[in-house]
């Protein structure tokens, strides 16, 4: 078996000066080698397993300009993704005399909340996420605040990638300056 | 009486076949598992719940983080039909021999106007320094690009297509980046496409995790 040979040959038997040469016994102890085969599958289970990457799935609409979609201004929310992982947004439609009430800033950490509470708050009929990007911010942004509609179960149909207006370009601009966001 | 002796067993067992189990084990995994193909552009996609696995088969996009759009066509059996489409075209001129060359170029990353330079040249640009596919506002060769891709697979199943259709950006990209190689496939009624991401777990306590979608 897996042990080592440790009777030595009973020597003293034969007297002194006999010597008997000692038999080695060839096995050898395969647990640190069992140890090392295990470590080795669990590293490369884990690895695999890690490395896959998924695909999600979009949907774009169509661009037409004769089809307009009307959004309730109580049901809407628009998301703005700035510069250096900011998120602004408001509710309903910009006033001139409340901007500054209207548009608040927020990091992606917070919207989940944003967005749940709105969803709770609103009819689903109603319900309109506008989503539109900066031309600074990045893809993982866009894709981010995507997912976020996903992990908050809005169904599709329910929020849109729209582009942005200048007054919305201009407020995120007016509010990096303020907050220092380079 | 005589005296019952009670041989002492030992308490090593034999390892042997427990070696040849982890070994063997340990050879399927190395030889089941797929190689993840050499990746020439470096590229570190976003993170996203969905639990779709990535087609192995894809028409991919990938977008760097220097802005760089690179194409590469993955369906082999079609890939021969776009290039001699775009080729035909865009009036590139390409012999069948250069043709054949380009085939065999994982990706495609330089502008229409100098893929024929860039075939006759001997040493292979790193992929690093080609200056990828223009897809800006003026220049979107991304629109051609789609739309040799349409006609080719024009007729066959579209829900196919669009599984393979795939976009994968970097990190860091800039959105107007991504945004016109959504124009490009807008502009030829591709409307279905997908994203390559990391798979990420659905957060313990958010509606997707109460609520999951039904599996169809």
């Amino acid at each position: 078996m897996a042990e080592m040979d440790t009777s030595s040959g009973g020597g003293h038997k034969k007297g002194p000066g006999v010597k008997k040469a000692k038999k080695l016994s060839t096995r050898v102890d395969l647990t640190p080698m069992v140890d090392l085969g295990f470590l080795l599958i669990t590293f490369f289970v884990f690895t695999t397993t890690m490395s896959q990457s998924t695909a999600m799935n979009m949907n774009e609409p169509k661009d037409d300009s004769t089809q307009v979609m009307k959004v309730k201004n109580s049901g809407a929310m628009t998301i703005l993704l700035g510069k250096g992982d900011q998120v602004y947004y408001y509710f309903g439609q910009l006033e001139a005399d409340r901007l500054s009430e209207q548009f608040k800033s927020t990091t992606f950490k917070q919207i989940r909340e944003v967005i749940v509470t709105k969803k709770k708050g609103t009819k689903i009929d109603d319900l309109m996420y506008i989503i539109k990007s900066d031309k600074n911010s990045t893809f993982r942004n866009a894709i981010d605040i995507l997912d976020e509609m996903s992990i908050c179960n809005v169904p599709p149909g329910h929020y849109a990638e729209v582009d942005m207006t200048a007054t919305e370009e201009l407020l995120i601009q007016k509010t990096e300056e303020a907050n220092g966001i380079k | 009486m005589p005296k019952v002796k009670i041989p002492r067993k030992s308490t090593t067992i034999d390892m042997t076949a427990m070696c040849d189990v982890a070994f063997l084990l340990l050879s399927f995994f190395i030889l089941a598992t797929k190689q993840k193909p050499p990746e020439v552009l470096a590229v570190t996609p976003p993170n996203s719940v969905s639990a779709k696995a990535a087609p192995e088969k894809s028409i991919l996009i990938t977008l760097t983080k220097e802005g760089k759009v690179f194409l590469m066509l993955g369906d082999e059996t079609k890939k021969a039909d776009i290039l001699s489409n775009i080729n035909a075209a865009k009036g590139l001129n390409l012999s069948a021999g250069e043709l054949n060359k380009w085939n065999k170029a994982p990706f495609i990353g330089v502008p229409l106007g100098q893929i024929k330079s860039m075939l006759s040249k001997e040493v292979e640009i790193p992929a690093n320094k080609l200056p990828g596919i223009p897809c800006d506002s003026s220049n979107n060769e991304m629109i051609d690009w789609m739309k040799s891709v349409t006609n080719v697979y024009a007729g066959t199943d579209q829900r196919q297509l669009q599984e393979m259709l795939l976009i994968k950006g970097d990190n860091a990209a800039l959105y107007p980046a991504f945004k016109r190689i959504k124009e490009a496939f807008k502009k030829n009624e591709i409307f279905k496409f997908r994203i390559v991401t990391n798979g990420e777990t659905v957060p313990v306590g958010s509606e997707l995790y109460l609520n999951p979608p039904k599996a169809n």
